[in-house]
């Protein structure tokens, strides 16, 4: 068929006029992540709003076609064919029901397939989130902790689970405040990403004291003496003074702490909480807790926006 | 032409010989059109000026199988608590005759399939063969390749040694440092708040039945492709693409798998 008159040819394709919505889109975005950095409240949202407001527009004119709205496109001009020889004017109605009938297989197909799939997907994914346990961990009575000395306290939070619920926490004593007692308790997983901490300093034997092993409902508890400079972590080499600050390598903030009860004259660790920083220092710290965050997440300054929802913890 | 005389006694044995190879073959053919596939992958066209190079894909392709066998026969052996899961490869590495040579090669095996895929992703770069109409080969190929690590990641914490246990804690949590929905990847893949037997048996499932499914199909929709698209020439080829190869003589390629056809040549 030759073209005809000053239409488009045929194969060429109808582009689009040209359109300013998606660089008011691009523009929102980034608008928004600058944001992120100035002022994430009010920027952010100005620019989140021009993203969404340009999104819209730009989704609109972009589905105006499937939608069956008229583009706007020049009408293309070509002889009208000669009259077809007895089409039948049903052609549209021919077939509705093997239509009905796909539509049906593909509908009652999708139905029982999201009946099978929901499930399996909610248990493949629900329970790491869902039913967590809380612990709480007996580590001995108050006398083994004399006032001012640090212990390496390693004890199972769960003894039915064994070995692999076994925990490290420096634990001292701060002596008594407002009558009640005061404990440092910093928990050994490395804040850049959960590798064991090593407490920087003599333990046991050299220091000429005794290991002492308590027995509690949480099976046996070791408290080994130590006169730690810091901690330090083995794997990339971050390093901790004695509050859990961190005063060298990579970790992003400084080390978690025990929440802890004195339950029946015994001390009783409950969860743990993520710490920024921490000023002073025994019971005179103040320390800057936030919710318990995963190794190598911020829990302060910009970056803890990428984080903005924590999983369930306890 | 041909003087025709009776066969000899040694062309008899011969021939009938050949129908009770064939009979089944020929079975299976007619019911299945298998053998005619089979000869379709293995004989089809390739450039005249391939080389080496382009074993890699295959030498990957072996390592895999390699790696799922000896992985079945580990899975015999090996379990997943973590009370059993050490001893269990002691026992395989100590006691289990042959134990050592299958956990060996599985072990080995892994880090040379590694290598192989960089191997071949390497030279599918350099003689550009990811270049139109490959591109999608290309993707699948990363998928695999992701996959690939993704094993290497699952597998490293079977063990359960300290080694294990450390390197997927510090692995773990690297996922978590992902903004946004690291903190939820990191405990969907510890299965919880901490590690623990949730995580060896998740890991466990996800290194010996998820992925190996998905890298099976993958490389299933890989070969489908190479078999569609063709094999690269090198790019110092001087042959043009998508040159046909001239048509031979029927009888050089005749003789592995008889022709069917009836009344066919001698």
């Amino acid at each position: 068929m030759e073209p005809s008159g000053n239409g488009p040819a045929d194969n060429e394709p109808h582009v689009p006029s040209p359109t300013l919505w998606p660089a008011g889109f691009a523009v929102g975005i980034a608008v928004s992540l600058v944001g992120l950095i100035v002022d994430p409240l009010v920027i952010s949202s100005i620019g989140g709003a021009i993203a969404i407001v340009f999104g819209f527009l730009w989704a609109r004119d972009a589905t105006a076609e499937l939608r069956g709205h008229a583009v706007a496109v020049e009408p293309e001009t070509r002889e009208r064919a000669a009259a077809a020889p007895a089409a039948p004017a049903a052609t549209a109605e021919r077939f509705p029901r093997s239509r009905f009938l796909e539509g049906a297989t593909l509908g009652l197909g999708g139905v029982i397939g999201g009946l099978v799939t929901l499930p399996v997907a909610g248990f493949a994914l629900l329970p790491p989130f869902l039913g967590q346990k809380r612990h709480e961990t007996d580590l001995g009575p108050l006398t083994d902790f004399p006032e001012g000395k640090w212990f390496i306290a390693t004890f199972m939070t769960d003894p039915k689970e064994g070995e692999v619920s076994r925990r490290t926490a420096f634990v001292r004593n701060n002596g008594i405040v407002q009558n009640v007692p005061s404990f440092t308790i910093i928990s050994n997983r490395c804040a850049h990403l959960g590798c064991p901490v090593q407490a920087n300093g003599p333990t046991g034997a050299i220091l000429g004291e005794k290991n002492v092993l308590e027995h509690t409902v949480n099976g046996p508890i070791l408290l080994r003496p130590v006169v730690p400079a810091g901690f330090g972590c083995p794997c990339h080499g971050g390093q901790y003074d004695t509050e859990g600050n961190r005063t060298a390598g990579p970790p992003v903030r400084a080390l978690d702490r025990y929440s802890f009860e004195i339950k029946n004259g015994h001390v009783v660790l409950l969860s743990t909480y993520s710490v920024s920083h921490v000023d002073g220092t025994g019971a005179q710290a103040k320390i800057f807790k936030y919710k318990q965050a995963g190794p190598g997440e911020h829990v302060d300054g910009p970056e803890q926006w990428f984080y903005p929802l924590q999983p369930p913890h306890h | 032409m041909a003087l025709r005389r009776s066969p000899s006694k040694a062309e008899l044995r011969r021939e009938r010989m050949q129908a009770v190879v064939t009979y089944p073959v020929d079975w299976l053919e007619e019911r299945s059109g298998l053998v005619g596939a089979v000869r379709y992958f293995l004989f089809r066209n390739v450039p005249a000026d391939i080389n080496w190079m382009q074993t890699l894909g295959s030498a990957t392709l072996t390592a895999f199988l390699v790696q799922a066998t000896t992985g079945v026969i580990l899975a015999m052996y090996y379990k997943p608590t973590p009370k059993d899961a050490y001893s269990s490869i002691q026992n395989i590495t100590d006691h289990v005759t042959m134990g050592w040579l299958v956990r060996g090669m599985h072990k080995w095996g892994a880090s040379v399939f590694i290598i192989l895929m960089f191997l071949h992703m390497g030279r599918v770069f350099l003689f550009g063969a990811y270049k139109y109409p490959r591109e999608l080969n290309w993707i699948v190929g990363v998928l695999l390749l992701l996959m690939g690590m993704m094993e290497g990641f699952t597998g490293y914490l079977l063990p359960w040694d300290q080694t294990a246990y450390w390197a997927s804690v510090v692995g773990i949590n690297l996922n978590g440092t992902a903004p946004f929905l690291g903190p939820w990847l990191a405990q969907f893949l510890r299965g919880g708040q901490e590690i623990g037997a949730d995580t060896l048996t998740r890991f466990y499932s996800i290194h010996m039945l998820v992925l190996p499914g998905a890298i099976m199909a993958l490389i299933g929709l890989h070969l489908y492709l190479v078999i569609r698209l063709g094999v690269t020439s090198p790019p110092w080829s001087k042959e043009a693409a998508g040159t046909e190869r001239a048509e031979e003589p029927s009888t050089l390629r005749k003789g592995l798998i008889h022709s069917a056809e009836p009344g066919g040549s001698e």
